[in-house]
């Protein structure tokens, strides 16, 4: 017998039963289909103001950066800025996104390549699919627009988030989700960050900047503002 | 070939673990943090309570129905282009896993914490193979320099002190210049950071854990603080997932309850920084990703847990709450357990995983104060599986051995002062289980510092050390020898 019918022996045996009984099947595809919601925390349920309030209180609490912004325009310009009070070279790498890309970074004296993060790129920047108010959660999405590498290889990670795209909870976000991608499917990647990579494993102390990005600093567009 | 365990010498284990200065150090600055960190976080969160229930109730509703998710789970990730491996054994697993690794030539492999892949013992079988595994969670990282097992679930490396960790670097890193200051913890973490940098981007295979499936979307999901699994998973041309086959749950709404009390419940953290979902391998267009997934699915015994008393562990979400919140653990560390899983989680599943003839003093090795099961996040009676555990070795004439251990416990216990409260805590009931067939002990050596605050069981003429010689004796004649 293979492994795979062996297991699934098995577990059919110790759970006293055949694999066709209608309705443990209907209670699977019911649950699959339907995916009831569960509990869900009021703290994410105020109005789009309050979200956003919210979210910039969570993720500042977890050590990201956030600033807020009236218009897309001024988001070169804030980069520039910020890399320069911290002492980093005017370069910067992102994906070929249509939102970042319509942008006019020249102005700035910005250097930006495309594509996916080379080892040496010490600043990236993506753009979030959706912002959760609930924990001040980034939830960004793979694909050549925002590759994931972007996410993880620089010391710097920029991320850019529409006031509009932040939802309160989860559950939001996945419903958005299922809107571009379909009911089941989605993209190869979807990161939940929330605030910089971090380690307590040496010394007992909690560090910022294990692995991945040391800094994360968050662009908030609020164009409604 | 599965991690040998020594589960069967807890004793002497935690007598060893007592005598530890290091040890004892390390446990020391970590015991209360975790607990006022999760305490903090689900005070912050009305619905914490709950949101465990939800949890709980999820969990028990796949397992019930576990044929029909996995099912449905594979559907998907073929559906998405990967591929699904069924192993029966740890060594099923991990020969699937290097022939995955040879057909590709692989020579290093970088590897996301699994608690699946220590149980499986993958790291030596891959090295017999000539494949090396390099680990890249710091703690896993620290603790394989040092050929140890983890010492607890989420933090491998908890038993280490900052000392220890800047001797091992020295030791290990070849290009470390001896006159670099690493007295500030940063600096150890950097050093540590740019070795593991360059062992991501030369890897050929990167193989990570689950913390779950999603049944909805063939999805794995990995959850850490570091972002090591990312790099693990994001750069090599293949991805390997390693888990069990209790990990998958229905859907996106479904673990989003559980990713709710999963970081709150282990570090006190409302989400980990990293909760990454990954379906498939990558698609037409992607500029990254690996150009294979596979997901090996272990049973190693689970299967068989499902319908008995032991179910409920299968609830278990790998949080490492009881262990933080556990009077023994706190004492004796994770390495005293023996084996994978340490402290209650570790006391029910390893019987189940090993078998209870070579794990016979964990389920002993509680203080029946019930600190984990109200803790855990999926709401698993601990105290009630041990309990269950601790009846069947009764019945399967394991216990006389199990009596010898509980009279060991208490002679080291004992001869340490500052332990009597905690030692008195796990004895009593010890004593008292030991005591059912032959009538209680008169006296027990060095005892004063407990009889003057306990009710002790009234003597009744032989002693301690007689009592032993004949229990020793009894033991013998049952050709119970160790
Ligand atoms: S048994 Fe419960 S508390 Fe312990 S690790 Fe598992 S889920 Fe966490």
């Amino acid at each position: 017998m293979s492994a795979r019918a062996e297991i699934f022996a098995n577990v059919r045996h110790a759970l006293a039963v055949s694999g066709n009984e209608a309705p443990r099947r209907r209670s699977v595809e019911d649950r699959l289909r339907h995916a009831p919601q569960g509990v869900i925390p009021a703290r994410g349920q105020g109005d789009a103001a309050a979200r956003l309030a919210l979210f910039r209180d969570e993720a500042e609490r977890v050590s990201a950066d956030v600033t807020e912004l009236e218009s897309a325009q001024q988001i070169p310009a804030a980069i520039a800025t910020f890399l320069h009070d911290r002492n980093l070279p005017a370069r910067l790498r992102c994906g070929s996104d249509p939102y970042l890309a319509a942008l006019s970074w020249e102005a700035t004296g910005l250097h930006v390549e495309k594509g996916r993060a080379d080892p040496s790129d010490l600043v990236c920047v993506s753009h979030a699919f959706a912002g959760v108010a609930e924990t001040g959660t980034l939830v960004l999405t793979s694909g050549g627009d925002n590759p994931t590498t972007l996410n993880f290889l620089p010391d710097t990670h920029i991320v850019v988030l529409n006031a509009a795209d932040i939802v309160g909870d989860y559950e939001a976000a996945w419903q958005k989700l299922r809107m571009v991608y379909g009911k089941g499917l989605m993209p190869r990647t979807v990161n939940f960050i929330t605030g910089p990579s971090r380690s307590a494993d040496i010394g007992h102390s909690l560090l910022l900047g294990a692995h991945g990005p040391r800094t994360l600093h968050i662009l908030v567009v609020n164009e409604g503002a | 070939m599965t991690a040998s365990p020594t589960s069967a010498q807890f004793v002497l284990n935690a007598h060893q673990a007592f005598e530890d200065e290091q040890l004892q150090k390390a446990l020391h600055l970590t015991r209360e943090g975790f607990v006022a960190n999760r305490a903090a976080a689900a005070a912050r969160l009305p619905e914490f309570e709950a949101l465990r229930d939800s949890a709980r109730d999820i969990k028990a509703h796949t397992l019930g129905l576990l044929d029909l998710y996995l099912e449905a789970y594979e559907k998907k990730v073929i559906e998405a282009g990967g591929t699904v491996h069924w192993a029966r054994t740890g060594e099923e697993a991990n020969s699937i896993i290097i022939e995955i690794c040879k057909r590709h030539g692989a020579k290093t492999v970088t590897k996301g914490k699994s608690m699946v892949a220590e149980e499986t013992g993958l790291n030596d079988a891959l090295a017999a193979q000539g494949i090396s595994p390099v680990e890249t969670d710091l703690g896993e990282y620290l603790i394989q320099l040092r050929h140890e097992m983890p010492s607890h679930i989420i933090a491998p490396a908890v038993h280490l002190t900052r000392d220890q960790i800047e001797a091992d670097f020295r030791r290990n890193h070849a290009d470390l210049p001896p006159e670099r200051d690493l007295t500030e913890p940063t600096a150890l973490l950097a050093e540590a950071r740019g070795v593991l940098r360059e062992k991501f981007l030369a890897a050929d295979v990167g193989i990570t854990g689950a913390n779950f499936l999603v049944a909805e979307t063939g999805t794995s999901i990995i959850v850490t603080n570091e972002g090591n699994g990312d790099l693990t998973q994001i750069l090599p041309p293949v991805h390997i997932v390693l888990t069990s086959i209790e990990k998958v749950v229905p859907t996106l709404e479904d673990v989003s309850q559980i990713l709710r009390v999963l970081a709150r419940s282990a570090t006190g953290q409302d989400i980990s920084v990293y909760t990454t979902f990954s379906t498939g391998p990558r698609r037409p267009g992607d500029p990254d990703g690996p150009e294979e997934y596979h997901v090996v699915l272990l049973d190693n015994g689970r299967s068989s847990m499902l319908g008995t008393d032991f179910a409920d562990m299968l609830r278990c979400i790998r949080c490492g709450a009881c262990l933080n919140h556990c009077p023994v653990y706190q004492a004796v560390g994770g390495h005293a357990y023996g084996w994978v899983y340490p402290g209650p989680m570790g006391a029910v599943l390893t019987p189940s995983l090993i078998g209870i003839d070579k794990s016979a003093p964990l389920p002993n090795a509680s203080t029946f104060c019930g600190a984990c099961e109200s803790v855990c996040p999926v709401r698993i009676p601990l105290p009630k599986l041990m309990r269950h555990w601790r009846e069947r070795q009764t019945e399967r004439g394991l216990a006389p051995q199990a009596q010898r251990w509980g009279l060991g416990l208490w002679g080291f216990f004992a001869r340490r002062p500052d332990l009597y409260r905690l030692a008195t805590r796990i004895a009593m009931p010890l004593l008292a289980w030991l005591g059912r067939s032959e009538g209680r002990f008169s006296r027990l050596p060095l005892a004063n510092g407990w009889t003057a605050t306990r009710d002790f069981p009234a003597p009744q003429g032989d002693t301690f050390q007689a009592q032993w010689r004949k229990r020793t004796k009894t033991a013998a004649a049952h050709g119970d020898g160790e």
